[in-house]
């Protein structure tokens, strides 16, 4: 069993807390450009997501990581990033499909979620819960069960 | 310097001259920033009888320090210059994430001057300015023009931009940023369009930063659980909005009706937040650091009032709803939708449409004038089309345009304008709130509710509940909660965090950010100095005494049913009080002495 990060858009309120702390917790300032995590916002409908590395199983970012600086803890299920090893080659930013790894060309350095050591401030911040730290097999349940609620209400309507 | 970034950007439009400048430390520690810093430099650089509409006039968009950082619900900037609606300072307030993307492309203010000859927008990324030709743009509304400017600058840059309102200088015009967030009041989307200017588009990859981290972050700690275990803030306003202020406003019989006619509306449950919530409802939105998220995501499906966008908030609800008699929220949500598109002040837009029904109630307007619009009240199409026709600047709505002060004098009869320094009124009843009433006379930028907002203590009892027909103590309470709200506004903080914390708590803010010791005492100081400044220009500009205000009816006809009949506005025993607790004299004019204290002399 890990943790995960379980994103709720439907609870997303657009209000980039989470790009605040996170550049907080890691540069010391607040700087949304060199936040690990970012939300996209569609203002015609008021909808927003929340994008972060999602610590795939099988992670694209660390089968290109020449210096295998990008690497996956097998004690926590995480992939990290050590950054002594990193070249900055950028193969990362090229390969992940969630556009979830990227270049800081003000910090010359790859910007990935690193979950804060197993406590992610962005987690912590959101006003709304649309970002959870939760396990992960409970966390795959709970939102089995909120999309069963939704289909439950739109079947009794029928 | 940590909060500000210590840089401003100054363009003239006219020449096409690009430059920037230090923000001046000792200013910007004593006017902090926003509305009060952009008022301290308009003071110093432009003659407060100038035409708001000509180059002379500045425009200055102005982030706060706490802007861009994670204090709650603290991202918010100002538009200052001079109203044309008002003829007053103008500071227009508005969230969103335009602001805070201003100051990470490392300015506190951009200021404007002159006029383009030709319709051009900016394109600001970091230190890298350009000034474009928009006349493809010229003509488009709010959502297409922020698509067009995404698509051709970057995707993630933030945009402010005027409609066609603004562009047709209407008097109650808006600048709209993020497509759905207002610099509303004041006309300011005028004078952009008067100098030629569709859209600011910004975008920043710079930091804003803190003198004292470790302060700092238990400072936006201790503020956030104050505000999030608040029953307003942090309970009721996600739940409902603004808008939940319908029924309250209505049970207490402060709930202006059909031009302020009455102060009780019988089906103004139709229109409010919970029947919103219950119906038009898709999410609750934050603006940039909010914790609270009182923005309404809407879908309208009716097919007549059909579209999706943002709102409405109470005071839209009310201007198109019972302020008009009409309890059709599908209706009035559309008007809303009309003004965010084509950039029109809601309140405003609202109290002009009452008034043009109220003019045709009794006759003094015709069909003939209103080129075959019904504009009787509860008429929830005319009402409809009357907006969408301001919005585009046709047929009549190019009188409603103008504001419902300058269409009522158009037929002679000023005295149905409910406007103060012709700015219409928001949706609390002077006469029901006496509070309320002398705020609303005293306004630095004329009917105006969020610059001094008592229905906190005198309806909803926060922080302690006042008793809101009695007069005593009532200039005290509004020149307190004037001065308080022109230090949070110029912070960059929204007044809704009041609805959880004061004073102290913005100064804890503001020092550990700042690295200045504020305290609760200097940081309400700095709100009395601004707001003497404001004072200050107003009367340079040519208002006296005989504008602080309200309209006749307010004064002398009472209000007709519900749980505040009888009851009339008693401005003119509170108003001399007022002078005397803003040490001012007899003609409203701030005494050597006062300047003095507050460093203005």
């Amino acid at each position: 069993m890990s943790m995960m990060l379980m994103i709720h858009p439907d609870k997303c309120t657009g209000c980039r807390n989470c790009e605040l702390a996170c550049s907080m917790e890691h540069e010391g300032d607040f700087r949304p450009k060199a936040s690990r995590i970012h939300v996209y916002t569609w203002e015609r409908e008021g909808f927003s997501v929340p994008m972060m590395c999602q610590q795939c199983k099988d992670a694209a970012c660390t089968t290109v990581c020449m210096p295998k600086a990008m690497h996956r803890n097998p004690a926590n299920g995480q992939v990290e990033l050590d950054q002594s090893k990193c070249i900055g080659c950028k193969m990362c930013v090229q390969a992940c499909p969630f556009g979830c790894a990227s270049w800081d060309f003000l910090g010359s350095q790859i910007l990935k979620c690193d979950t804060c050591g197993g406590d992610p401030a962005c987690a912590t911040i959101c006003p709304t819960h649309a970002l959870e730290w939760v396990e992960d097999t409970v966390s795959a349940q709970a939102r089995k069960r909120s999309f069963a609620t939704k289909l439950k209400n739109a079947f009794a309507e029928v | 310097m940590h909060g500000w970034t210590g840089k401003i950007l100054r363009i003239d439009l006219s020449t096409g001259k690009i430059g920037t400048e230090a923000l001046k430390t000792d200013l910007a520690r004593d006017y902090i920033g926003a509305r009060g810093l952009g008022t301290k430099y308009m003071y110093d650089e432009v003659d407060p009888a100038v035409d708001p509409l000509s180059p002379a006039n500045k425009l200055i968009f102005a982030s706060g320090p706490m802007t861009g950082t994670f204090a709650p619900s603290a991202g918010r900037y100002d538009v200052v210059t001079k109203g044309p609606l008002t003829g007053t300072i103008a500071a227009s307030n508005s969230g969103g994430a335009w602001g805070p993307e201003l100051k990470y492309a490392g300015y506190d203010m951009l200021i404007l001057e002159g006029r383009s000859p030709k319709p051009v927008y900016l394109w600001i990324q970091d230190d890298k300015v350009e000034i474009r030709d928009a006349a493809h743009l010229w003509g488009k509304d709010v959502p297409e023009t922020t698509e067009a400017l995404n698509a051709e600058t970057a995707t993630d840059a933030k945009i402010a931009c005027i409609g066609p309102a603004g562009e047709n200088l209407s008097f109650i015009a808006s600048i709209m940023n993020d497509m759905q967030r207002a610099a509303g009041r004041t006309g300011v989307g005028a004078v952009m369009g008067s100098k030629n200017l569709k859209a600011v588009v910004v975008r920043g990859t710079g930091a804003v930063t803190v003198a004292d981290k470790a302060a700092f972050l238990a400072a936006v700690s201790k503020a956030s659980t104050m505000i999030k275990e608040h029953p307003v803030g942090g309970t009721g306003l996600r739940l409902y909005g603004t808008n939940v202020l319908v029924n309250i406003l209505n049970s207490v019989g402060g709930l202006p009706t059909g031009n302020f006619q009455d102060g009780h509306f019988e089906t103004a449950d139709k229109v409010g937040g919970e029947t919103l919530a219950a119906n038009q409802l898709q999410r609750p939105k934050g603006c940039f650091s909010c914790i609270i998220s009182c923005g309404r995501a809407t879908k309208v499906s009716h097919p007549k009032y059909k579209g999706e966008g943002e709102g409405p908030e109470y005071e839209t609800a009310w201007g198109f709803g019972p302020d008009c008699r009409i309890d059709n929220l599908d209706a009035v949500i559309k008007a809303n939708y009309y003004c965010n598109e084509y950039g029109l002040d809601t309140i405003s837009m609202g109290g002009t449409v009452a008034c043009a029904m109220e003019l045709f109630d009794r006759g003094i307007i015709t069909l003939e004038d209103t080129e075959g619009l019904e504009l009787t009240f509860g008429n929830a199409d005319a009402m409809v089309e009357a907006v969408r026709l301001a919005g585009i600047g046709q047929g009549f709505g190019k009188k409603l345009a103008l504001g419902s002060y300058r269409l009522a004098s158009l037929y002679g009869h000023p005295e149905l304008s409910m406007t103060v320094k012709k700015q219409e009124m928001p949706a609390y009843d002077p006469r029901a709130v006496q509070g309320i009433g002398l705020n609303y006379a005293t306004n630095n930028r004329g009917g105006c509710h969020v610059r001094g907002y008592t229905i906190s203590p005198e309806v909803l009892g926060v922080p302690v509940k006042v008793d809101k027909d009695s007069i005593d103590g009532k200039a005290e309470l509004v020149a307190l909660f004037q001065n308080l709200t022109a230090a949070l506004d110029s912070s960059g903080s929204c007044l809704f965090a009041t609805f959880g914390i004061g004073a102290p708590e913005f100064a804890e803010l503001m020092t550990a950010l700042t690295g200045f010791a504020y305290t609760g005492d200097s940081f309400i100081e700095a709100g009395e100095r601004i707001w003497n400044l404001e004072r200050l220009w107003n009367l340079k500009a040519g208002l006296t005494a005989a504008d602080d205000t309200l309209p006749p009816r307010l004064l002398s006809e009472p209000i007709v049913t519900g749980p505040s009949k009888g009851a009339v506005s008693r401005l003119p025993e509170m108003l001399p009080l007022y002078y005397g607790v803003r040490g001012w004299d007899a003609n409203g004019v701030p005494t050597p002495e006062k300047l003095s204290a507050l460093a203005l002399a």
